[in-house]
């Protein structure tokens, strides 16, 4: 009897699943679809002619793919955009480095290092989280400008190294670094500065990594600093290039979104072959933004 | 300080060496930073704090000391003050639409048995994407004014006029092109956060519902779900909001030369950035956001105890 009964519950139960997975499997899908959709308007208009882009006989796909449009982006005058894609790999680079540098190792000192007024230092730390950068880019300008680093490497990426939210999550990371392999090492005669580098890094390295994908996006795809800093032609970035094409008097489209295409490049390759850390990354840093 | 010819003087020896390695390293580890953060984050501000009450165009180093007035002109010139209401629009949308979508996503990928990875992947895909190159995506493609915008020619197949959706702020169609770019590039960043979250609920306790008759779907999510996320919730909101308070590339990109739609961020930039280069009243519009902003964490500390944040955050990173 019970059996029977139980069966039958069984079976009104996987149907209404079934049904209900089917819902939910068509629900994810179209919501998909629509995150695609601008992805695959990149790539087709940056392959397309400017009349295939605006024109009246809309095609899903251009039969005949315009390869040239990547040469004649390399080759327009108006934008460099080749010295934009230079500048921003070499921006994007030497910020993840440097701030990798220079936050971790204070966050290991905070965390790790006895000193009587640690906590002090701690604060004016935590107090600069208080105020996120953007919001004082006015004065960081007028810093900047006065130093001579306008329209400069340095004033591209100097300014932006001491993040005191990098800074922070380190310090956290750390906290939770097993005492005993430093420990070890310390028996073994190291210094702190030796210990670190030989025992403390090596065994970090996924949350290095994670933080290195976070902060190279960010600096990628960061737009209000290196516009204000880029008052020169040679010193933009490729988001300054872009939206330099966006405002331009004459519009073409075929360019703008090959450019755009060609920007987002090397963050699909982040993405694809360094998911792991940059979601391991959002998960860590995200809690606390 | 105990002196060489004390009878405790090699205990004390050994005191002060013990002590002056660390502090030595504790320096040589937290020294570059702090001095990068004194001249990149407090000397700025000091410095702009300064500015704000002298008449500064053009120049980083005024001599007219004007006291309040910048703050004064910013306050009421209309510009500025316009900017912190089209920031309060833009936040009471964007911040529930996205909180909201987000952890639908959430919900949504996290009941999938097939294809988890993919779908995960796929959302969080447009996080890779700059607010440039979307922003340029939706205005030139999606949301073109032209007949042939792919928004308009959809909107055709069912007879509806052209819209100018960013030319024409009457009805104001931009804000629907300005919340989509960003709900598109933030949602899957805080669906990644909801779903860590979601994993992290015991099992039990919708077992324990089960038993004690609960339905699955609405009553499971609104008594286990929701409040089990507050945390993450509260976290996901300021986040937001402290995000909203920063926009500035989409609507630079989306509204150029625009007078309606400017963020706090676009108006000081035009301010200080602009023909004027009034560095100045430039100056005194951060001043005021930094008080802004500093007032909101504040408050939000109160409310979420800034202290047991930490803990709980130290408690999961040390897993």
């Amino acid at each position: 009897m019970s059996r029977v009964h139980l069966s039958d519950e069984g079976r009104v139960r996987a149907r209404q699943r079934a049904s209900g997975s089917a819902g939910l499997y068509l629900a994810v899908g179209v919501c998909a679809l629509l995150f695609l959709v601008p992805f695959y308007l990149i790539v087709r208009n940056a392959l397309s002619t400017d009349a295939e882009i605006t024109g009246e006989n809309w095609q899903f796909f251009p039969t005949d793919l315009q390869w040239g449009n990547v040469t004649e982006l390399f080759g327009d005058e108006t934008v460099p955009f080749g010295r934009a894609l230079w500048n921003s790999t070499v921006v994007g680079v030497a910020h993840t480095i440097g701030t990798l540098f220079v936050c971790s190792l204070a966050g290991y000192g905070l965390a790790r290092i006895p000193y009587r007024h640690a906590n002090k230092v701690f604060y004016v730390v935590l107090v600069t989280l208080m105020v996120p950068t953007a919001v004082t880019f006015v004065p960081s300008f007028v810093l900047v400008s006065s130093l001579g680093w306008v329209s400069s490497f340095q004033g591209l990426i100097v300014p932006g190294l001491f993040s005191g939210f990098t800074c922070f999550l380190f310090r956290q990371y750390f906290l939770g670094f097993p005492r005993e392999l430093e420990e070890a090492a310390r028996v073994d005669g190291l210094s702190y500065w030796g210990s670190y580098w030989r025992v403390v890094v090596p065994n970090s390295l996924n949350f290095f990594a994670a933080i290195a994908t976070i902060t190279f996006i960010s600096g990628w795809n960061a737009f209000l600093w290196p516009l204000v800093i880029g008052q020169d032609q040679e010193a933009w970035t490729v988001q300054v290039a872009l939206s330099a094409y966006m405002t331009n008097q004459t519009v073409n489209f075929h360019l703008i979104f090959m450019a755009t295409a060609v920007s987002l490049l090397p963050l699909l390759f982040v993405f694809l072959f360094l998911q792991r850390w940059l979601v391991q990354g959002i998960a860590q840093t995200g809690i606390k933004g | 300080m105990s002196t060489p010819t004390s009878p405790r003087g090699a205990p004390g020896i050994r005191r002060v060496r013990g002590v002056r390695g660390p502090t030595l390293h504790f320096w040589l580890f937290t020294g570059p930073f702090l001095v990068g953060l004194v001249i990149f984050v407090y000397v700025p501000i000091v410095w702009s704090a300064w500015l704000s009450f002298f008449e500064a165009r053009s120049t980083v180093t005024p001599s007219e000391f004007v006291g309040w007035d910048n703050y004064v002109q910013m306050l009421t010139s209309g510009g500025f003050v316009k900017s912190l209401g089209t920031f309060t629009v833009f936040a009471a949308i964007v911040v529930p639409v996205t909180w909201a979508f987000s952890l639908a996503l959430a919900l949504m990928v996290n009941r999938l048995r097939f294809m988890r990875a993919f779908f995960r992947s796929v959302f969080f895909l447009p996080t890779a994407c700059s607010f440039v190159a979307a922003s340029l995506i939706w205005k030139m493609s999606i949301f073109s004014g032209v007949r042939f915008g792919l928004m308009n020619t959809v909107l055709g197949w069912f007879g509806v006029d052209t819209i100018a959706w960013l030319a024409d702020p009457h009805p104001p169609w931009y804000w629907l092109v300005i919340v989509t770019v960003r709900l598109w590039l933030q949602s899957g960043f805080f669906m990644i956060l909801f779903l860590a979250a979601l994993q992290n609920i015991p099992r039990e306790l919708y077992e324990a519902a089960a038993i004690d008759g609960a339905k699955s779907g609405w009553q499971t999510f609104r008594y286990i779900t929701l409040p089990q996320l507050r945390a993450t919730s509260t976290a996901v909101v300021l986040l937001l909001l402290i995000a909203a308070y920063q926009a500035f590339d989409e609507f630079f990109n989306l509204l150029p030369k625009a007078t309606w739609g400017q963020p706090p961020l676009v108006d000081l930039y035009y301010t200080a950035l602009g023909e004027n280069q009034d560095y100045g009243r430039g100056s005194a519009g951060a001043m005021i956001l930094t008080a802004l902003i500093c007032a909101v964490t504040l408050l939000q500390g109160k409310i979420m105890g800034f202290g047991r944040g930490d803990e709980e955050y130290t408690a999961k990173g040390g897993k």
